[in-house]
């Protein structure tokens, strides 16, 4: 194979790697960017003030975490929170039992995406004398449930107290958030608070962005009781991680690709200084210092990686740009994974990421133009003349 | 040492390991190379003639003795001060000419001036002087590919006295040429050093070369046999 068509397909396979990269890594931050969005729209919000023994991740913590905080009226008030009360429940959809976590809100809440008007949809004449209930997809589909379905749902009320009551599924909404839906169903906090006799108490509240960053949740607490605040950072925890986890997979992937390129590159170098043998050496007779023969030889190798970025540019750029128009759709079953994940995703690509990958490319090309190079410094200028250096 | 000598070799060997033992590629060479001299080092395959060359153009050192070239002793240069002899003091005409294929002509004459870092116009004006004194100006946008070998040596002989180097060191220049090419290469050559007063220093077993130089030194077994004016 010739020179050219060499260069040609070290630069076609380096520009597949660079573009690969971005793709990647635009894909993740597009998922970790539209996870983080919709989980502040329907869940987090961005912040929650909490009571001190709510967890999250251990059901048994709920049946004692309610209370009143103490926050100030205009607080409550002011559109800038929910107050969501938590308890668990079982649930009889068409004669199974399900174990259900039952959630109070606010009908009239506009904080959060989670379609609480719907509960004030039922008709008329059922009113009163069923529970309205809002559940998501992935809870409908577990239960079988369908807009306007009964069930009858039995929960202990705050002094250990078996009760139960008929349920009506007021809506189905469907979301990507799965923590707001698979086995959860949504009721009218007030509704809930007087079922279980928890009279005005919360769980937890979540924090629009105007009280986030109030100066309430800093400093002395005492006033509310010890309920916690979690900022959005920490909320946004897990995604992080999982994000990060998904990352380093995808890094893996992306540094064998690379590797490939860049063993082509070796490769090549290797063969030109074994064929330019002659010629390093009457660059030497001709005055040229071997750390500047060393430097050419590398410089050389490098022009890979910076015609890769223009071939990968000139290609690259229509087809990550239309699917950053189309998004990524995914498989049905992304709806369980436990982290937010729409039916598409949009790649994000950001300039420090295109940057950096710049930068990745260029700087591990110099490294595997720069080994091979670095032979020359080590011949006799003599020998290299007569083509015997190798 | 005379006043105007500018190569100097004083009990000067060159040992090559071969085997368990050693090979002896030049053994005590003195000899003196004056400022504007035409020699040439005669001798058969293996006398010794382009290691003393390679010696004498500071891609190679000697094993004992010392060699002085232009004032510097070789022995003793850095990899980076024998460069910069190369680069301001010395030419090299090559055998197989060694010209860069993907240069063109004048790339490839204008390069030894690149690494002096002169200014364009002037490199421009020496290169095209130097193309002119070898009767290649109307040449200097074709490819070495595209020239005869008489032409590439012509090449060749530019690139090294474009530079205007005080030595100009001549391995074989003839070998690969016609004799009509060996004739009009060598007598370019002579014109350069009576125009130019550079010293021209060969090696050649070629007797066409032989009857245009001012002295010859024979060597034999890597030793001096004779030394004659001519």
């Amino acid at each position: 194979m010739g020179n050219g068509r060499r260069t040609w397909l070290n630069v076609s396979v380096l520009s597949l790697a660079f573009v690969v990269i971005i793709f990647f890594n635009g894909l993740l931050d597009g998922w970790n960017k539209q996870a983080k969005t919709d989980t502040i729209a329907w869940e987090t919000g961005y912040g929650r003030l909490s009571h001190p023994l709510y967890d999250p991740y251990d059901p048994y913590s709920f049946s004692g975490a309610h209370g009143i905080p103490g926050l100030p009226e205009e607080v409550l008030t002011g559109g800038q929170t929910v107050s969501v009360l938590v308890t668990q429940a079982s649930a009889y959809p068409n004669g199974r039992q399900v174990n259900v976590l039952l959630k109070g809100i606010d009908p009239a809440q506009s904080l959060l995406e989670l379609p609480s008007r719907w509960l004030d949809s039922l008709p008329e004449g059922i009113r009163g004398t069923t529970i309205p209930a809002v559940i998501g997809q992935r809870m409908a589909r577990s239960a079988g449930l369908k807009t306007g379905d009964r069930m009858v749902i039995r929960w202990r009320d705050v002094n250990g107290t078996f009760d139960a009551r008929e349920v009506t599924v007021a809506g189905i909404f469907k979301t990507n958030v799965p923590t707001v839906d698979a086995g959860q169903l949504w009721i009218p906090l007030e509704m809930l608070r007087l079922i279980t006799g928890m009279y005005g108490e919360t769980t937890y509240f979540v924090i629009g962005e105007e009280l986030a960053g109030s100066s309430l949740w800093t400093g002395d607490r005492t006033g509310y009781g010890g309920w916690r605040y979690t900022p959005l950072d920490t909320l946004m925890q897990d995604i992080e991680t999982v994000v990060e986890a998904k990352q380093g997979g995808m890094m893996v992937i992306s540094f064998l690709l690379l590797c490939i390129a860049l063993l082509a590159i070796f490769d090549t170098q290797v063969l030109s200084i074994f064929r330019r043998q002659k010629e390093i050496g009457t660059y030497i007779a001709l005055g040229m210092t071997r750390l500047k023969v060393i430097m050419l030889f590398t410089v050389e190798g490098t022009i890979h990686a910076l015609l890769a970025i223009l071939l990968g540019t000139l290609w690259g750029i229509p087809l990550l740009s239309w699917l950053h128009r189309t998004g990524i759709p995914m498989p049905d079953m992304s709806d369980q994974a436990g982290l937010a994940i729409g039916e598409k995703i949009i790649p994000a690509y950001s300039m420090a990421m295109i940057l950096s990958t710049v930068l990745l490319v260029v700087i591990t090309s110099l490294i595997v133009s720069y080994i091979p190079a670095r032979k020359i410094a080590g011949m006799e200028p003599t020998r290299a003349l007569k083509g015997k250096l190798l | 040492m005379t006043d105007n000598a500018i190569v100097t070799l004083r009990e000067l060997y060159k040992r090559f390991p071969a085997g368990k033992g050693t090979f002896t590629a030049l053994k005590d060479i003195n000899l003196t190379f004056g400022k504007g001299e035409f020699s040439g080092i005669v001798g058969p395959s293996g006398s010794g003639k382009t290691t003393l060359l390679n010696i004498i153009g500071s891609l190679d050192t000697p094993t004992e003795g010392t060699a002085t070239v232009l004032g510097k002793k070789i022995n003793v240069l850095s990899q980076k001060e024998a460069a910069a002899l190369r680069n301001n003091g010395i030419g090299f005409i090559f055998q197989t000419y060694n010209l860069l294929p993907v240069y063109t002509v004048y790339e490839n004459v204008e390069f030894a001036l690149l690494l002096q870092k002169i200014s364009a116009p002037e490199r421009k004006k020496r290169v095209m002087e130097s193309l002119q004194w070898v009767g290649l100006a109307d040449r200097a946008a074709s490819r070495p590919a595209s020239l005869s070998g008489g032409e590439c040596q012509r090449v060749a002989i530019a690139r090294a006295i474009v530079k205007r180097p005080a030595l100009v060191l001549a391995d074989e220049p003839s070998a690969n040429l016609d004799s009509a090419n060996s004739h009009h290469i060598v007598r370019t050559m002579k014109e350069l050093n009576r125009e130019l007063g550079t010293t021209f220093l060969f090696s050649t077993h070629d007797e066409k070369v032989m009857q245009y130089l001012d002295r010859i030194i024979y060597l034999k077994d890597g030793a001096v046999e004779k030394d004659e004016l001519c």
